[in-house]
Protein backbone atom coordinates (compact mmCIF):
# COMPACT_ATOMS: atom_id res chain seq x y z
CA UNK A 1 0.00 0.00 0.00
CA UNK A 2 1.01 3.51 -0.70
CA UNK A 3 -0.24 6.38 2.06
CA UNK A 4 -0.98 9.47 -0.17
CA UNK A 5 -1.21 13.16 2.20
CA UNK A 6 -2.68 16.22 0.86
CA UNK A 7 -1.88 19.42 2.53
CA UNK A 8 -2.73 23.22 2.70
CA UNK A 9 -5.18 24.52 -0.30
CA UNK A 10 -4.32 20.99 -2.22
CA UNK A 11 -6.16 19.21 0.84
CA UNK A 12 -9.21 21.79 1.16
CA UNK A 13 -9.94 21.18 -3.21
CA UNK A 14 -9.86 17.72 -2.71
CA UNK A 15 -11.67 17.68 0.57
CA UNK A 16 -9.27 14.69 1.40
CA UNK A 17 -6.17 14.81 4.24
CA UNK A 18 -5.24 11.29 3.23
CA UNK A 19 -6.09 8.39 0.75
CA UNK A 20 -4.26 4.70 0.62
CA UNK A 21 -3.64 3.54 -2.47
CA UNK A 22 -2.78 0.29 -3.63
CA UNK A 23 0.92 -0.34 -4.96
CA UNK A 24 0.24 -1.53 -8.16
CA UNK A 25 2.81 -2.19 -11.02
CA UNK A 26 1.28 0.38 -13.21
CA UNK A 27 2.39 2.92 -10.31
CA UNK A 28 6.44 2.94 -11.00
CA UNK A 29 6.51 6.75 -10.51
CA UNK A 30 5.17 9.98 -7.85
CA UNK A 31 4.10 11.08 -11.16
CA UNK A 32 2.17 7.74 -12.38
CA UNK A 33 0.30 7.93 -8.80
CA UNK A 34 -0.61 11.52 -9.43
CA UNK A 35 -1.82 10.56 -13.03
CA UNK A 36 -3.73 7.73 -11.42
CA UNK A 37 -5.04 9.85 -8.79
CA UNK A 38 -6.30 12.09 -11.68
CA UNK A 39 -7.97 9.77 -13.63
CA UNK A 40 -9.40 8.28 -10.93
CA UNK A 41 -11.13 11.46 -9.36
CA UNK A 42 -11.71 13.77 -12.55
CA UNK A 43 -11.06 17.21 -13.58
CA UNK A 44 -11.32 18.28 -10.10
CA UNK A 45 -8.48 16.55 -8.96
CA UNK A 46 -6.52 17.68 -12.60
CA UNK A 47 -6.98 21.09 -11.45
CA UNK A 48 -5.48 20.48 -7.77
CA UNK A 49 -2.51 18.21 -8.71
CA UNK A 50 -1.38 20.29 -11.47
CA UNK A 51 -2.03 23.86 -10.42
CA UNK A 52 1.27 25.25 -11.27
CA UNK A 53 4.51 24.76 -8.49
CA UNK A 54 2.30 21.93 -6.72
CA UNK A 55 5.52 20.33 -4.10
CA UNK A 56 5.99 16.23 -4.30
CA UNK A 57 7.27 15.01 -0.96
CA UNK A 58 8.02 10.84 -0.77
CA UNK A 59 8.75 9.80 2.46
CA UNK A 60 8.94 13.36 3.59
CA UNK A 61 11.43 14.42 0.87
CA UNK A 62 11.02 16.62 -1.90
CA UNK A 63 11.84 14.90 -5.06
CA UNK A 64 10.43 15.34 -8.80
CA UNK A 65 7.89 13.39 -10.00
CA UNK A 66 9.71 10.93 -11.81
CA UNK A 67 11.32 9.62 -8.31
CA UNK A 68 10.07 5.41 -8.19
CA UNK A 69 7.57 4.57 -5.81
CA UNK A 70 8.13 1.44 -3.65
CA UNK A 71 5.31 -0.31 -1.41
CA UNK A 72 5.10 1.26 1.91
CA UNK A 73 6.20 4.69 0.20
CA UNK A 74 4.00 8.06 1.46
CA UNK A 75 3.19 10.54 -0.77
CA UNK A 76 2.30 14.01 -0.18
CA UNK A 77 1.40 16.76 -2.16
CA UNK A 78 1.10 20.29 -1.24
CA UNK A 79 1.67 23.78 -2.30
CA UNK A 80 5.10 26.03 -2.22
CA UNK A 81 5.67 26.23 1.38
CA UNK A 82 5.30 29.63 3.68
CA UNK A 83 6.62 29.54 7.34
CA UNK A 84 8.34 31.88 9.24
CA UNK B 1 21.10 22.24 18.93
CA UNK B 2 17.38 21.96 19.13
CA UNK B 3 14.40 22.00 17.13
CA UNK B 4 10.47 23.01 19.38
CA UNK B 5 7.24 22.74 16.88
CA UNK B 6 4.30 23.15 18.93
CA UNK B 7 0.67 24.49 19.01
CA UNK B 8 0.62 26.35 22.65
CA UNK B 9 2.08 29.55 22.35
CA UNK B 10 5.72 30.24 23.49
CA UNK B 11 7.43 32.97 25.15
CA UNK B 12 10.34 34.25 23.87
CA UNK B 13 11.95 34.90 27.12
CA UNK B 14 11.66 31.40 28.30
CA UNK B 15 13.33 29.94 24.85
CA UNK B 16 16.00 32.03 25.31
CA UNK B 17 16.71 31.27 28.77
CA UNK B 18 16.58 27.49 27.84
CA UNK B 19 18.88 28.50 24.78
CA UNK B 20 21.36 30.29 27.29
CA UNK B 21 21.52 27.33 29.71
CA UNK B 22 22.52 24.93 26.67
CA UNK B 23 24.69 26.58 24.35
CA UNK B 24 27.35 29.52 24.42
CA UNK B 25 29.56 31.52 22.65
CA UNK B 26 31.16 34.71 22.60
CA UNK B 27 28.25 36.12 19.90
CA UNK B 28 24.65 34.93 19.92
CA UNK B 29 21.96 36.44 17.50
CA UNK B 30 18.19 36.00 17.47
CA UNK B 31 15.13 36.34 15.75
CA UNK B 32 12.01 36.58 16.55
CA UNK B 33 9.15 36.50 13.99
CA UNK B 34 4.99 37.76 14.89
CA UNK B 35 2.11 38.22 13.30
CA UNK B 36 1.71 40.75 11.10
CA UNK B 37 -1.45 42.78 11.67
CA UNK B 38 -1.68 43.60 7.39
CA UNK B 39 -0.99 42.34 3.92
CA UNK B 40 -1.68 43.67 0.54
CA UNK B 41 -5.24 42.31 0.66
CA UNK B 42 -5.95 44.39 4.17
CA UNK B 43 -5.95 44.01 7.61
CA UNK B 44 -5.35 40.74 9.19
CA UNK B 45 -7.21 39.22 12.69
CA UNK B 46 -5.42 36.04 13.08
CA UNK B 47 -3.21 33.16 11.48
CA UNK B 48 -3.58 29.57 10.84
CA UNK B 49 -0.77 27.76 10.43
CA UNK B 50 -0.50 24.14 9.36
CA UNK B 51 2.14 21.82 9.05
CA UNK B 52 3.27 18.22 7.99
CA UNK B 53 4.14 16.79 11.14
CA UNK B 54 7.84 15.11 11.43
CA UNK B 55 8.94 16.06 7.66
CA UNK B 56 9.09 20.08 9.32
CA UNK B 57 10.89 18.65 12.41
CA UNK B 58 13.42 16.79 9.88
CA UNK B 59 13.89 19.39 7.98
CA UNK B 60 14.18 21.90 10.60
CA UNK B 61 17.01 19.54 12.35
CA UNK B 62 18.99 20.04 8.58
CA UNK B 63 18.60 23.14 8.62
CA UNK B 64 20.50 23.80 11.63
CA UNK B 65 23.09 20.98 10.89
CA UNK B 66 24.15 23.00 7.77
CA UNK B 67 24.19 26.14 9.51
CA UNK B 68 26.35 24.47 12.07
CA UNK B 69 28.50 23.16 9.56
CA UNK B 70 28.68 26.09 7.23
CA UNK B 71 29.01 29.45 9.78
CA UNK B 72 30.60 27.34 12.51
CA UNK B 73 27.81 27.46 15.00
CA UNK B 74 29.03 26.77 18.43
CA UNK B 75 24.69 26.35 19.09
CA UNK B 76 21.44 26.97 17.10
CA UNK B 77 18.00 26.43 18.40
CA UNK B 78 14.41 26.83 16.16
CA UNK B 79 10.90 27.38 17.62
CA UNK B 80 7.98 27.10 15.16
CA UNK B 81 4.34 27.68 16.12
CA UNK B 82 1.44 25.70 14.34
CA UNK B 83 -2.48 25.82 14.77
CA UNK B 84 -3.85 29.04 15.39
CA UNK B 85 -1.53 32.52 15.98
CA UNK B 86 -3.25 35.81 17.82
CA UNK B 87 -1.85 39.20 17.05
CA UNK B 88 1.25 39.55 19.33
CA UNK B 89 2.08 36.24 19.10
CA UNK B 90 5.27 35.17 18.00
CA UNK B 91 5.51 32.45 15.36
CA UNK B 92 8.86 31.74 15.38
CA UNK B 93 11.73 31.87 16.86
CA UNK B 94 15.56 31.22 16.00
CA UNK B 95 18.76 31.72 18.08
CA UNK B 96 22.15 30.86 17.18
CA UNK B 97 25.56 31.59 19.23
CA UNK B 98 28.87 31.73 17.38
CA UNK B 99 32.53 33.19 18.21
CA UNK B 100 31.99 35.94 15.88
CA UNK B 101 28.95 38.20 15.05
CA UNK B 102 29.52 37.80 11.59
CA UNK B 103 28.82 34.03 11.65
CA UNK B 104 26.20 34.76 14.18
CA UNK B 105 24.44 37.20 11.99
CA UNK B 106 24.60 34.98 8.89
CA UNK B 107 23.98 31.65 10.41
CA UNK B 108 20.55 33.35 12.20
CA UNK B 109 19.51 35.09 8.45
CA UNK B 110 20.44 31.45 6.72
CA UNK B 111 18.53 30.02 8.81
CA UNK B 112 14.92 31.87 8.53
CA UNK B 113 15.76 32.65 4.81
CA UNK B 114 15.60 29.29 4.09
CA UNK B 115 13.11 27.57 6.76
CA UNK B 116 10.20 30.07 4.59
CA UNK B 117 10.66 28.12 1.71
CA UNK B 118 12.28 24.66 2.93
CA UNK B 119 9.90 23.99 5.91
CA UNK B 120 6.59 22.23 5.17
CA UNK B 121 4.50 25.15 7.02
CA UNK B 122 1.17 27.03 4.92
CA UNK B 123 -0.15 30.15 6.19
CA UNK B 124 -3.76 31.05 6.06
CA UNK B 125 -4.84 34.65 7.13
CA UNK B 126 -7.96 35.47 8.41
CA UNK B 127 -8.69 38.99 7.66
CA UNK B 128 -10.58 41.60 9.56
CA UNK B 129 -13.25 41.33 6.90
CA UNK B 130 -14.02 38.18 7.30
CA UNK B 131 -12.17 36.81 3.93
CA UNK B 132 -9.70 33.59 4.87
CA UNK B 133 -6.49 33.36 2.13
CA UNK B 134 -3.47 31.07 2.04
CA UNK B 135 -0.94 33.06 1.65
CA UNK B 136 1.21 32.36 -1.78
CA UNK B 137 4.46 32.01 -1.35
CA UNK B 138 6.66 35.21 -2.51
CA UNK B 139 9.04 35.23 -5.38
CA UNK B 140 11.55 37.08 -3.32
CA UNK B 141 11.52 34.41 -0.54
CA UNK B 142 12.79 31.82 -3.15
CA UNK B 143 14.75 34.18 -4.66
CA UNK B 144 16.61 34.54 -1.09
CA UNK B 145 16.75 31.09 -0.45
CA UNK B 146 18.31 30.62 -4.09
CA UNK B 147 21.36 33.53 -2.97
CA UNK B 148 22.06 31.51 -0.19
CA UNK B 149 22.64 27.99 -2.13
CA UNK B 150 24.94 30.09 -4.47
CA UNK B 151 26.64 31.72 -1.70
CA UNK B 152 26.04 35.65 -2.31
CA UNK B 153 25.41 36.70 0.99
CA UNK B 154 29.05 35.52 1.69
Amino acid sequence: MLTVRFFSLIREALDCEELQVEHQETLCTVGDLKQSLVDNGGDHWREALYQPNVVHALNQRVVNTDHELKDGDEVAFFPPMTGG
Amino acid sequence: MSVLVQETPFSVDQQQSLFLASSSGAGLVTFTGYLRDFSAEGGIEALELEHYPGMTERVLEELGAAAVSRFDLRGWRIVHRYGRIGQQDPIVWVGVFADHRHEAFAGCQFIMDTLKTKAPFWKKEFMCDGRVLWVQSKSEDAEREQAWQEGVYE
